[in-house]
């Protein structure tokens, strides 16, 4: 079983991207290029990125994210723009709270108040991984039944998935959950 | 990434691989490849025979030219040189991996002795059945947002010197058969919407005919027909009725029917008299049937299409208004058969819903002549002897915040692997489930979002009947009696997801266990008289051909999608006793020494 498997620099392109889209001032976002939108929409989430629930009405902040409860899901939005990235569906993340007393590291240190957030695309065939196992406290994709401990870095646990679930390291800034690093490692499955 | 490429590491041909290796090494996430082995074209290919309309009508007892080998579903080879009585000296003759995990379950389709092997990852390999070497590698990139529900291909379409596949992303692939190269692509359907592709195509008189899936994210399935020359879109006929179109009064009134599911999973059947070709549909979408009233047509029915427009022709819905999952996934097979002293041209179909069905086929209409359960059945009390229809106890049926556990489990008492039938022995054999059944529980409407799950259940949970000693199991039936003749269990509990080959020297061959054995037996007793281990399991459709006057066996093994879906659940049942079988596909090549 793998415990960690947490590789770095998956995102070293999309952050050179960033810095484009960074420039804009508040409110510019009409002025972009519509290829520029469109491409921001389908960037992965990147820092200090806020995440908002998937009808987009708010910012999620620690608190509403429940304890213990199956994972909310969210896209990351660009907190100047407003730019929600929902332009392809391996940005979606899901967002558990979990009690920080049980979080292994690295996990702990991506955790904001014990919020931890991972892809919601699981690395075997891309389904979303939307089953929680209530007493494993285990998320599980109902495609081919791959089990991920959200509390040691997305460990796979069982199931055919090649990797663990890549988390997103967050923070908290002005009361709200905000993303600290980029995905730990590339989202997605791999192609055969 | 650099990834190890497929068969780099074996010894066959590898100087005809180097430069295909070298330069696979170099590629990360490939653009679509046709990877021809460097040097002139092989004689093979030069003389490769052009597949007509009257090749696929009757074809030579050596080739395996389309998914069942003949139109009709059988799953029979008349070659008879391998017996019972030499079957002993069956020996591997060459074997060659793929280069893929997943689902192995498409069979070696062979026209005179060019292999083609389509795999999972949306390859397809083209191959010296006799020798192994290979000939080509067509390999295209699957969509990285996309949701493969299903990681499998179940095999190609010939016609004329193209090789047709069912690309996963829902694109209709033609391929040139002598080098490998595409010559045209047709987009299905949006993958993006949920739609995609894992069946054989169907090739009937220079037409190709596909069915889509997806019916676990809210699709409307239908079978469409595009020209085999320029893969121009020639008619496309849904499974579920829009509203004002025959069978659109079983549905309600609302949007239902625009994700009402009806998914076509596997290659339809043939008859050449009369031009219909017969579909399986899936299940109704989404799954709790309290959530779509009424009977839904064409849901987990078979449709009978007229081959050149696409109409519907006839129905036979073999239970309504499904709330199992349980898909009707195989088509009808073509079987005449006798029924109380009256000869049918008949349809005969081993249903996930756990029933044997036989029906009888016509011009334009399909009539029900019998059914009863071939695996133990606690949810149909009995069917209407003049029609066929389920009379369903509405304990056993799941529904909206309602649970129910129900007998055969939602895998069904035979799942996509065919059944096949031997006209020499004229016996049906199934390879079946037994002991196992489902508890589910509906949850309210789930909101439909284009490409995501879209099923409504809140609870899935595998059980087993208490004190059962088995359950896979391979039967054979006498469709003129009505009665199961033998059956032989699958050792150590375990599942039969193994399509089956019948042949004329009587014997059957069969993987679809989790101990990776491929075995074949007498086809008049069942007992096993051969078996050879495998690197991986068995759930490829064997098949046999013919090269310089020697019988061969062909098929793959790669275990995967749900047959080890059903093992990580026996798992949770056992648990430590069903351990993950190992992935990795493989073609394997026997014949007698």
């Amino acid at each position: 079983m793998t415990k960690s498997g947490i590789t770095g620099g998956c995102c070293i392109d999309t952050l050179t991207r960033r810095d484009v889209l960074a420039a804009p001032i508040a409110g510019a976002a009409l002025a972009l290029p519509g290829h520029a939108l469109a491409q921001g929409e389908n960037e992965r989430a990147k820092v200090g990125d806020l995440l908002v629930s998937l009808d987009g009405d708010r910012p999620f902040a620690p608190t509403d994210v429940a304890a213990d409860a199956p994972p909310v899901f969210a896209w990351p939005m660009e907190p100047v723009t407003k730019l929600i990235r929902n332009g392809s569906r391996l940005n979606k993340v899901m967002l558990l709270r979990l009690d920080t007393a049980t979080l292994a590291e690295p996990t702990a240190g991506h955790a904001a108040d014990g919020v931890v957030a991972y892809t919601a695309i699981c690395p075997h065939t891309g389904c979303d991984v939307t089953g929680w196992l209530t007493e494993p406290k285990l998320l599980e994709c109902p495609c081919h039944s791959s089990q991920y401990n959200p509390r040691e870095a997305g460990a796979l646990v069982s199931g055919p998935a090649p990797r663990p679930l890549p988390a997103l390291p967050l923070k908290i800034a002005g009361g709200k959950l905000v993303v600290a690093k980029p995905f730990t490692s590339r989202v997605g499955f791999t192609q055969g | 990434m650099i990834r190890t490429p497929w068969m780099c590491t074996g010894t066959a041909a590898a100087f005809l691989l180097a430069a295909l290796c070298n330069a696979q090494a170099q590629q990360t996430v490939a653009p679509v490849s046709a990877t021809p082995v460097p040097g002139p074209m092989p004689a093979l290919l030069q003389n490769y025979a052009a597949v007509t309309a009257e090749r696929l009508k009757k074809p030579e007892d050596g080739n395996w030219l389309m998914f069942r080998r003949s139109y009709d579903g059988f799953g029979y080879s008349p070659l008879e040189h391998i017996t019972p009585a030499n079957v002993a000296r069956l020996q591997l003759v060459w074997s060659m991996t793929t280069g893929q995990i997943e689902g192995h379950q498409a069979p070696p389709i062979v026209n005179n002795g060019v292999m083609f092997v389509a795999t999972p990852g949306n390859q397809v390999l083209a191959i010296d059945g006799k020798s192994g070497v290979p000939l080509w590698r067509y390999k295209r990139p699957i969509p990285e947002d996309m949701m493969q529900l299903h990681p499998t291909s179940r095999g190609v379409g010939l016609w004329g010197d193209r090789v047709y596949f069912a690309a996963t992303e829902a694109v209709l692939v033609a391929i040139d058969a002598k080098t490998g190269k595409e010559a045209w692509t047709a987009k299905v359907e949006d993958y993006k919407k949920g739609y995609y592709m894992s069946l054989a195509p169907l090739v009937i008189d220079g037409k190709v005919l596909v069915g889509v899936s997806g019916g676990e994210l809210g699709v409307r399935g239908f079978v469409a027909a595009f020209d085999a020359q320029t893969g121009k879109e020639l008619w496309k006929t849904y499974t579920v009725p829009a509203p004002g179109e025959p069978g659109s009064e079983t549905w309600p009134q609302g949007d239902q029917w625009k994700t009402g599911g009806g998914s076509v999973w596997v290659t339809g059947t043939y008859d050449t008299e009369t031009n219909l070709t017969f579909w399986g549909t899936g299940n109704g979408g989404p799954w709790m049937g309290d959530q779509r009233p009424g009977d839904n047509l064409y849901t987990s029915s078979v449709i009978a299409l007229d081959a050149s427009t696409g109409q519907i022709r006839g129905h036979f819905q073999y239970h309504q208004n499904d709330s199992w999952d349980w898909d009707e996934v195989s088509p009808p097979i073509l079987i005449d058969y006798t029924h109380e002293g009256k000869s049918i041209k008949g349809l005969v179909n081993v249903a996930r819903d756990g029933y044997l069905w036989q029906l009888e086929r016509t011009n334009d209409k399909i009539n029900f002549i019998a059914g009863q359960p071939f695996v133990q059945h606690n949810t149909f009390r009995g069917v209407d002897p003049k029609t066929g229809r389920p009379d369903v106890d509405p304990a056993r049926k799941p529904g909206t915040n309602k649970t129910a556990e129900f007998c055969p489990s939602l895998w069904g008492g035979k799942d996509w692997p065919p059944a096949a039938f031997s006209p020499q022995t004229r016996l049906l054999y199934i390879p079946a489930n037994e002991n196992l059944c489902t508890e589910l529980t509906g949850e309210p409407p789930p909101k439909y979002t284009p490409g995501e799950r879209y099923t409504g259940v809140a609870r899935n949970v595998m059980k087993i009947v208490a004190g059962a000693d088995h359950i896979g199991e391979l039967q054979a039936w006498n469709i003129d009696t009505g009665q199961r003749v033998w059956t032989t269990h699958m050792p150590g509990m375990s599942q039969n997801w193994g399509p089956v080959l019948a042949t004329g020297g009587g014997l059957l061959f069969s993987g679809g266990t989790n101990d990776r054995v491929f075995r074949a037996y007498d086809a008049k007793i069942g007992n096993a008289v051969w078996e050879f281990p495998m690197s991986s399991g068995v759930t490829g459709v064997p098949v046999s051909f013919l090269a310089d006057g020697k019988q061969y066996i062909a098929v793959q093994s790669g275990w995967g999608v749900d047959s080890a879906r059903m093992q990580g659940r026996l798992n949770l049942l056992f648990p430590g006793r069903f351990p993950d079988v190992p992935q990795g596909g493989a073609i394997w090549v026997f014949a007698v020494k």
